[in-house]
């Protein structure tokens, strides 16, 4: 029998690729309190889990500062995008334009660290903002979305031909309607997208909010991370399983909807 | 009354009877170190359908994108309609656009797209229903009222884009390349429709085109542009009979030009000397002996004969190569000089024994039918 050499690297690609992922939400359906011995199916850890305040809390607090950044980021990085494609005239443009894909680049621990030493300075010269906790998250947070957010929309309006705005314009709306009426409704897949995925590195980011956040303020990656420290117990895999439908739900509705161009 | 006749009636432009509807003196526009339109003037009055023709790069769609308010010109004045233009942004202004790639808004329904400008302009929404209703009619489009642009057809789009910018009852409509996009059957087709809507409607248009045979068909004169200037303006009669230099000859249909010098200019006898030898035109005033200058013949303004011709100007050459158009044959002659001649001939009906290559003809043309150029 002739031996197929693509189908099998395929396979062994997505094996690679998800094997990992695939024996921890088998594991988190474990019955046996040890991590790496099989006993059963259960589903005692989600609820043990859902019990878990600790937890719970670091999940809500990442919820608000996903939802909180990458909204905010939305907005300040599609006028970021505006400004970068259609405002042809805007001085430094071009240096704005790179620059914005610094925080893509920089290593997260380089991030951390400079926001860091900008809220201390700033603390203590103008006093805010008073210590570290949400606050200084949620600016960090919306820092680096705001990059994101700004490449994906900026591409979409690049590929969106000038005229249609001109035409609106020469129909009678002012520039402002011409935005809500004609750019919004047309960049609306990548504001989604743009969106979803602030929202996914948000929830997803351990290191800027380590060294940006203060006591009070436990997002629910640094929960993870200092309890596996101490040895891996079963209800992290349940509440990695979850945190793995969300984002794959998440991607996929944002690749639909990029995918979905009106012509 | 003369408001009732057409402007090519009217022909406002031979004697000055009328104010001028567009004014355009001195616009220039600067892109960096590169004039994409250089000082150019130009009176347009109400009803014309002005062509501006030109090459890709002349800078014929920058001006029109100035008197549409998206340019800003960097010297000069455009006056519509007595207004001056400076400081009116594109929204403001009298005028609606027709855009070359159309434009339409995607994500709107075709009644939606049609209705926008009047519900900008602040119509109430069953009166700009009904006039949508009856613009889209008036291209043929009632039953396509709700679908979608990338529903309809390139021919569709097009009527769309033009029942869009004629809605508000511009007094000025600017097309870009209105039919570039169509196939040729349509594009004739759609001519025609331009024009009648133009005649019904009393608009005044400006159209750019690249086409010459578009401008030709569809303008009561046209503005040939070049390098930013406008060469010459006229009547489509004037420009292809008598263009004012080689450039222009050349554009507007196909055109042979023998380059030579002026032997005798006088008031009776007017003689170019040429690589071909000489070539008699019609007496003209202003020329010296041993002036430099082009003249232009058209091919179907040239005679082909197996027989010597009896005309003012007559050369032998060999055909190189027939191309049979149906009602025409066009044929390509080469001169004893070295030069190529275009010439086209009628196809009669059974035409027995047609010109073939390698053959030795006759070609002659009058002297009216040589046209001095002097640029």
């Amino acid at each position: 029998m002739k031996l197929r050499f693509t189908p099998i690297m395929a396979f062994l690609g997505f094996v690679f690729l998800y094997g990992p992922i695939f024996s921890l939400v088998i594991y988190s359906f474990n019955k046996s309190k040890l991590v790496t011995v099989w006993g059963g199916w259960s589903t005692k850890w989600y609820g043990e889990l859902f019990a878990n305040e600790q937890i719970m809390d670091a999940a809500w607090l990442s919820l608000k500062i996903g939802v909180t950044s990458a909204s905010v980021a939305t907005v300040f990085g599609t006028m970021m995008a505006m400004v970068l494609v259609r405002f042809k005239k805007v001085r430094g443009r071009g240096l704005m334009g790179g620059m914005i894909t610094g925080p893509l680049v920089m290593p997260d621990v380089i991030i951390g660290l400079s926001l860091l030493l900008l809220f201390v300075s700033m603390q203590s010269l103008i006093g805010w903002p008073a210590g570290r906790g949400l606050t200084t998250i949620l600016i960090a947070h919306i820092t680096f979305n705001m990059a994101f957010v700004t490449v994906v929309v900026q591409s979409r309006l690049s590929d969106m031909d000038d005229s249609i705005e001109e035409a609106a314009l020469d129909l009678g709306a002012s520039p402002t309607r011409v935005f809500f009426d004609i750019t919004l409704p047309m960049i609306t897949p990548a504001l989604i997208s743009g969106w979803l995925l602030a929202f996914t590195l948000s929830l997803d980011d351990l290191v800027i909010s380590s060294f940006v956040s203060g006591p009070g303020a436990t997002t629910l990656p640094m929960v993870i991370f200092s309890k596996v420290r101490l040895g891996v117990s079963p209800d992290i895999n349940a509440l990695a399983s979850l945190i793995v439908l969300v984002v794959s739900v998440g991607i996929v509705i944002s690749a639909i909807l990029m995918r979905k161009k009106p012509k | 009354m003369a408001e009732e006749l057409s402007a090519c009636e009217r022909r406002p432009w031979v004697e000055a009877t009328e104010t001028p509807f567009v004014r355009i003196k001195g616009i220039t526009k600067m892109f960096g170190d590169l004039a994409a339109v250089d000082d150019v003037s130009l009176d347009i009055y109400r009803g014309e359908l002005f062509c501006l023709l030109g090459g890709s790069g002349c800078g014929k769609s920058t001006l029109l994108r100035m008197l549409a308010g998206f340019e800003t010109p960097t010297a000069g004045t455009i006056e519509i309609d007595g207004q001056d233009m400076a400081g009116v942004a594109a929204n403001l202004r009298p005028t609606n656009m027709m855009f070359q790639s159309y434009a339409l808004f995607p994500h709107m329904s075709v009644e939606k797209n049609v209705a926008y400008g009047l519900l900008r302009e602040g119509v109430p929404k069953p009166e700009a229903m009904q006039r949508t209703a009856d613009m889209l009619s008036m291209v043929k489009l009632d039953g396509f009222a709700n679908r979608k642009p990338h529903q309809l057809s390139g021919g569709q789009q097009q009527r769309v884009a033009l029942a869009r910018s004629l809605i508000k009852q511009p007094k000025l409509l600017l097309l870009d390349e209105p039919l570039g996009a169509l196939d040729k059957k349509l594009r004739e087709e759609t001519q025609f429709e331009l024009i009648r809507i133009q005649e019904d409607l009393g608009v005044t248009f400006i159209v750019v085109t690249h086409d010459q045979e578009e401008a030709m068909t569809l303008s009561t004169r046209i503005g040939v542009m070049d390098a930013g200037k406008i060469v010459q303006v006229g009547e489509p009669r004037e420009i292809y009979e008598t263009p004012n230099s080689k450039y222009v000859a050349d554009f507007i249909g196909s055109v042979n030009i023998f380059d030579g010098e002026v032997d005798v200019a006088a008031p009776d006898l007017m003689r170019v000397n040429t690589a071909e030898g000489a070539i008699v035109c019609e007496p003209m005033a202003g020329l010296t002996a041993k002036q430099k200058l082009h003249i232009a013949v058209r091919p179907e303004r040239m005679q082909l004969s197996r027989t010597p011709i009896e005309a003012a100007n007559t050369m032998r050459g060999m055909v190189m190569e027939v191309a049979y158009m149906g009602n025409l044959s066009v044929y390509r002659v080469q001169l004893p000089g070295g030069q190529c001649l275009k010439v086209t001939a009628a196809n009669g009906l059974h035409d027995e024994n047609p010109i073939t290559w390698d053959e030795e003809v006759h070609i002659g043309w009058s002297a009216a039918a040589s046209t001095v150029l002097v640029k």
